[in-house]
């Protein structure tokens, strides 16, 4: 009887282990595509981006539904879903991919970590490789992960009237913050 | 028989490991539940507060202020020597206030009679997706109107309330799909004082206006009131208004062909006197542009 449960303990730390996974869903992802010479600021932020990262391969998923924007002003949100990222039929940017040698992480130690992220884009009907660093700061068992790159709107094909060339850049430039907690998996 | 049943314990305990290695293949996201359906309201029916003349299921942003001049000109039939219309002009000036996402209040002054009006537009029903949604929105319209041109007949004892009318209205709209949005307005205005004896003082008409989008910035607007009670017998039209939305970034232009040259509900209800079909029709537009007033959302990231 002792050794039934001895083996059930260790076959349960066994998947648990297995199942090492941290997630968020309220990553920030910012993101600003002023252009130089514009008067205002284009820029919004979704306070809910959803992330999961498996610890032990380092395959990782990020969404952030396009409705989840904000912008200082509001005819910018209606420009954004309505024009440029036609929310109604695309209503999500997702980035499926991998940290790499993710296993040189150390979560249960305070350290900070910058790991190479691979993967594909996907936004507005689009997919497109996307290669960026991400940087893991572990501290009293918290995991905070951020990153920053570019995005080219017409990779998207997401177009900029002549009207709005002075004040919409090309290219826009995200920035995305998130705290991890550790996923319990109900195998 | 006891070793047998640790046996097949490992056996399943191997099986079931394995399972969940598998299981890392497959869609990360789904670890995470399905997200619970949310009630989301459905936005974007109308690209303005207006269809044409009259009012849409559309509110205007909080903290946002519209200011809004619109154009009538004169009638298309007059020819070359009006240069067709164009020589002439009314024109209403407005300004409209967003405070909630379902509460707008709006004044504006129109050249036609001196003609002073405001309003206050709520919507009790928004329509929505999602758990408890609505299929429609539900808007009220409660306005007013004031006479601004001299007495008529200054001999005689004048009231003030006499340069005053009032509408009331309810609008019920959806938006069928990204492309397309219609609504309905049954309207009731009623004039303290009326120019004929015959005439009545309240009005009743239901409208009919509806959006067709051409483009991600340009659409097909129309819209109509019909006069169901109050009509009087000659001289008066049903308003017709058909025209085009343009949106450039803070601007929306709504260019249009109407019969009508009232520009607030007492006006262009009771009021119009040209007949579409006979050409008495008019070239107008509406410009409107939307300042941030308000406090502006924080976006800034933390670091």
């Amino acid at each position: 009887m002792k050794k039934i449960i001895i083996v059930c303990i260790a076959a349960l730390t066994a998947i648990t282990s297995f199942g090492q996974k941290v997630f968020t869903k309220t990553a920030e992802v910012y993101f600003d595509a002023t252009s130089p010479s514009s008067p205002e600021k284009i820029e919004g932020i979704n306070r809910s981006g959803t992330c999961v990262i498996d610890t032990k391969n380092g395959n990782m998923q990020f969404v952030a539904l396009m409705k989840g924007f904000a912008f200082e002003r509001a005819l910018m949100e209606e420009h954004f879903n309505e024009n440029y990222v036609e929310s109604h039929k695309y209503p999500k940017a997702e980035f499926k991919g991998d940290l790499k040698n993710i296993d040189k992480v150390d979560f249960t130690k305070d350290g900070t970590y910058t790991l190479k992220v691979k993967g594909v884009l996907s936004l507005h009907g689009e997919s497109k490789e996307l290669e960026t660093e991400a940087k893991f700061i572990v501290q009293n068992g918290n995991i905070k992960a951020s990153t920053a790159f570019s995005v080219q709107l017409s990779d998207f094909k997401i177009s900029i009237p002549g009207l709005v060339a002075d004040k919409l850049s090309k290219t826009a430039k995200v920035g995305i913050n998130c705290s991890l907690q550790s996923l319990k998996t109900n195998p | 028989m006891k070793s047998l049943f640790i046996n097949s314990l490992i056996v399943l305990l191997g099986l079931f490991t394995s399972f969940t290695l598998f299981a890392q293949q497959e869609d990360l996201m789904k670890l995470l539940g399905e997200e619970k359906p949310e009630k989301v309201r459905v936005k974007y029916a109308f690209k303005s507060p207006r269809v044409i003349n009259g009012h849409s299921i559309e509110f205007l942003n909080p903290g946002t202020m519209d200011f809004r001049i619109l154009h009538r000109f004169g009638e298309l039939n007059q020819g070359y020597k009006n240069f067709f219309g164009l020589d002439q002009a009314s024109m209403r000036m407005g300004f409209d206030f967003g405070i909630l996402q379902n509460l707008m209040v709006g004044v504006g002054r129109s050249t036609y009679k001196k003609e002073l009006d405001a309003y206050l537009k709520y919507a009790p029903i928004r329509q929505s997706t999602g758990p408890w949604s609505s299929p429609v929105t539900v808007a009220l319209v409660s306005g007013i109107t004031m006479d601004g041109l001299p007495w008529s007949d200054p001999d005689r004892k004048n009231f003030f309330t006499s340069r005053l009318a009032y509408y009331f209205q309810a609008i019920i709209g959806r938006k069928f799909s990204e492309g397309f949005s219609l609504q309905v307005s049954p309207t009731m205005v009623h004039k303290n004082l009326v120019q004929l004896q015959t005439d009545v003082n309240n009005i009743y008409a239901i409208g009919v206006g509806g959006r067709l989008k051409l483009s991600k910035r340009i659409a097909f607007t129309w819209d109509y009131h019909h006069v169901i009670i109050g009509m009087p017998d000659s001289g008066y039209y049903h308003p017709v208004s058909v025209g085009f939305d343009i949106e450039t970034g803070g601007h929306v232009f709504q260019l249009h062909f109407s019969n009508a040259t009232g520009m607030n509900e007492r006006a262009f209800i009771t009021e119009t006197t040209g007949q579409f079909g006979k050409g008495d029709i008019r070239f107008g537009f509406n410009l409107s542009r939307v300042f941030q007033i308000g406090k502006k959302k924080r976006i800034k990231q933390v670091e």
